[in-house]
């Protein structure tokens, strides 16, 4: 029964991983970037929730529906003004250049908001629980998890079933052949980066809810957004999500050992994965 | 061997002896007459502790760390295409397994650092395996999980500290290999002569990382490496292995991190998982030296670690504000001036100090 146990948890937490690397999976899919400062980005947005609320006695909920259309119109801007330069060239250029942004991220959040830990304070429904056939579930981990699903599934739509969605994927599928029938790809890209930035908004409200945080947390966002969509296979949303579950599955039962394999198991396992199946287990190809 | 056909010695002979006119040259005369500038300035540098203090011989410690790590970062994504945030796994576990041998082995602490080195190069073998499964951006990544791996291991391995880390013992570090005689030489304490072991260790360090990528440069296999850089597919088809050729740089920048990772470590006395394996430290900074110097070119990275030595003393103390500033420069030498400084002075200028391109001579002269 506690396997079981173990393994629920892990499955609540991987919806978490999967908010982390919805963002990451989409941007990738649509102009092949890794973002290297996505973890930094999302510790941004967590931040900028939790300011919003505190100035404005505002709860933290409709401090994220105000920082939402914020943080696309940042991500929107950065990718127009920005990442847009590097699109052309080699791979080393957008690289370094969100590595760059990552050390301005996470410095300017340092001088802005000290080193302290901080957490998005969301009173009694933190601690909530309920328990179904013996089990007890985290309300804030159900929530977190339903975000995941919500959030890929409106991802999905918006891909499929939109006039936006089929330009996203023209554009992904060649950026050429669609300026050729009238899409401006650059465009395009900066919605799409403005479309992750609110992924990243939902992510890092999320993150700052459950636990606390601090400037210095955003690689390891990174990485685990990295993983998820790496073992959930290139270009699948839905294996994301799957990649997300694993990781987090991974993580919970390491931690069972000892709290520090909680974050090795999950690269263990993440690399186990890359050597059997270096495309991810979802994946089309 | 099969890379190139330049390196078999009749096609040599042909394009040396020149029979139809044409012949093939790398040095300049401008590399002649810096060769001759070098060596006077590394000899002056051996013999620097005569006449310096001991806080600039720790400056020029830095400087020289920096020189030779950014020297391995520009060879793997400047030659071999390959961008790594994950050297800092390198420099960690050549510290980590110096510290090893000196506690538990009870090897001299030179002896450990190239053990160390020897050590960085066999890992490599398997982590390469591993990460080279992942191509461009998600290599990139790949690596930084790889080092984070051994981050955690470090910090759960309780024979050198665990998360708290360690300290060389005393006795270690006093008994060391040419203490006493530099002592006896220049006449100081033996803190002090030390320090200078050290530097003269990592002033050779430097050198033969320096040396030894100019050298692989300049070798069929530079040849190789530079082809795959203009054109991966185009450089295949002509008979290059591309993914041995990387995996050698791989190999070589390895070793590089570990014997750095193990010397400033070694000055450094004592060790701890998260500075050991931290990813600003050995990875950001270096991969700034590298951007703002010049990715590609041997100066380059020299040029880089002297401007960042240079700005760190200015600016420093202005905290996460100079980090932040190193970040927007980056991003701004990248999208605007991506040759760097050294390039800049290059193009401006037309000279290059360590000439790597192969030019075309006709009857010994340059064409125009």
């Amino acid at each position: 029964m506690s396997y079981v146990n173990t393994i629920i948890q892990g499955l609540l937490l991987g919806g978490l991983y999967a908010l982390y690397a919805a963002g990451l999976s989409l941007i990738f899919g649509v102009m092949r970037l890794v973002n290297l400062a996505h973890g930094d980005f999302i510790v941004l947005a967590a931040y900028v929730i939790l300011a919003l609320s505190s100035f404005t006695f505002l709860p933290p909920v409709v401090a994220f529906m105000i920082a939402a259309p914020f943080l696309f119109a940042l991500g929107w801007a950065l990718q127009k003004y920005i990442l847009n330069r590097t699109v052309q060239s080699n791979l080393l250029v957008p690289l370094l250049v969100t590595f760059g942004l990552q050390i301005i991220v996470q410095n300017g959040l340092l001088e802005a908001f000290s080193a302290d830990s901080v957490r998005i304070q969301l009173g009694p429904i933190e601690t909530a629980s309920i328990t179904i056939a013996g089990i007890s579930m985290g309300v804030m981990p159900l929530l977190t998890f339903l975000a995941a699903l919500v959030v890929i599934g409106g991802l999905n739509a918006l891909f499929y079933r939109t006039k936006l969605g089929r330009r996203l994927r023209a554009t992904s599928d060649s950026p050429v052949f669609a300026q050729i029938v009238g899409i401006n790809p650059r465009n395009i890209f900066a919605i799409a980066m403005g479309i992750s930035f609110v992924v990243i908004a939902v992510a890092g409200f999320f993150m700052g809810a459950r636990a606390n945080f601090d400037p210095s947390v955003g690689p390891a966002r990174l990485l685990f957004a990295f993983e998820a969509v790496v073992i959930g296979g290139l270009g699948s949303l839905w294996g994301t999500l799957g990649g997300g579950i694993i990781l987090g599955v991974a993580q919970e039962l390491g931690a069972t050992i000892s709290p520090q394999y909680q974050v090795l198991a999950g690269h263990l396992v993440f690399l186990l994965i890359i050597l059997v199946r270096p495309n991810g287990l979802f994946s089309k190809q | 061997m099969s890379d190139t056909h330049l390196d078999t010695s009749a096609a040599k002979k042909a394009f040396r002896s020149g029979t139809d006119g044409y012949s093939v040259a790398v040095g300049t005369r401008t590399f002649r007459i810096a060769m001759v500038v070098f060596a006077l300035l590394i000899i002056g540098l051996i013999a620097a502790p005569a006449f310096v203090g001991r806080s600039q011989i720790r400056d020029m410690m830095q400087i020289m760390l920096l020189i030779g790590l950014a020297q391995c970062w520009n060879l793997l994504a400047g030659y071999g295409g390959l961008i790594s945030v994950g050297q800092q796994a390198f420099v960690g576990l050549g510290a980590y397994f110096m510290f090893y041998c000196i506690i538990y082995v009870g090897m001299d602490p030179l002896v450990a650092v190239l053990a160390a080195t020897v050590g960085g190069a066999i890992i490599s073998v398997p982590i390469g395996l591993l990460t080279f499964r992942m191509q461009g951006a998600y290599f990139a990544v790949m690596t930084w999980v790889v080092a984070e791996v051994f981050r955690i291991l470090a910090s759960i391995y309780p024979g050198l500290g665990g998360g708290t880390g360690t300290g060389l013992p005393r006795s270690a570090t006093s008994e060391m290999f040419g203490i006493e005689a530099t002592a006896t030489l220049f006449d100081m304490r033996s803190s002090t002569s030390r320090e200078v072991v050290i530097y003269w260790a990592m002033l050779l360090a430097m050198l033969v990382v320096v040396i030894g990528a100019y050298y692989m440069l300049r070798s069929s296999r530079g040849l190789a490496l530079m082809a795959i850089k203009d054109d991966e597919v185009a450089a295949e088809s002509v008979g290059v292995d591309i993914t041995r050729s990387k995996f050698i740089v791989y190999v070589f920048a390895g070793a590089g991190a570990a014997l750095f990772g193990a010397l400033y470590h070694l000055q450094k006395g004592t060790i701890d998982p998260n500075s050991a394996f931290s990813v600003i430290d050995w990875t950001a900074y270096v991969i700034f030296i590298v951007v703002i110097g010049g990715l590609g070119t041997i100066m380059g990275p020299i040029v880089g670690a002297i401007v960042f030595v240079l700005l760190e003393t200015f600016l420093a103390d202005f905290g996460p504000w100079y980090l932040m500033f190193l970040g927007a420069l980056a991003i701004v030498m990248m999208l605007f001036a991506p040759q760097g400084l050294w390039g800049i002075f290059t193009e401006r200028t037309g000279i290059e100090l360590f000439p790597t391109r192969r030019r075309l001579l006709r009857d010994g002269k340059e064409r125009p």
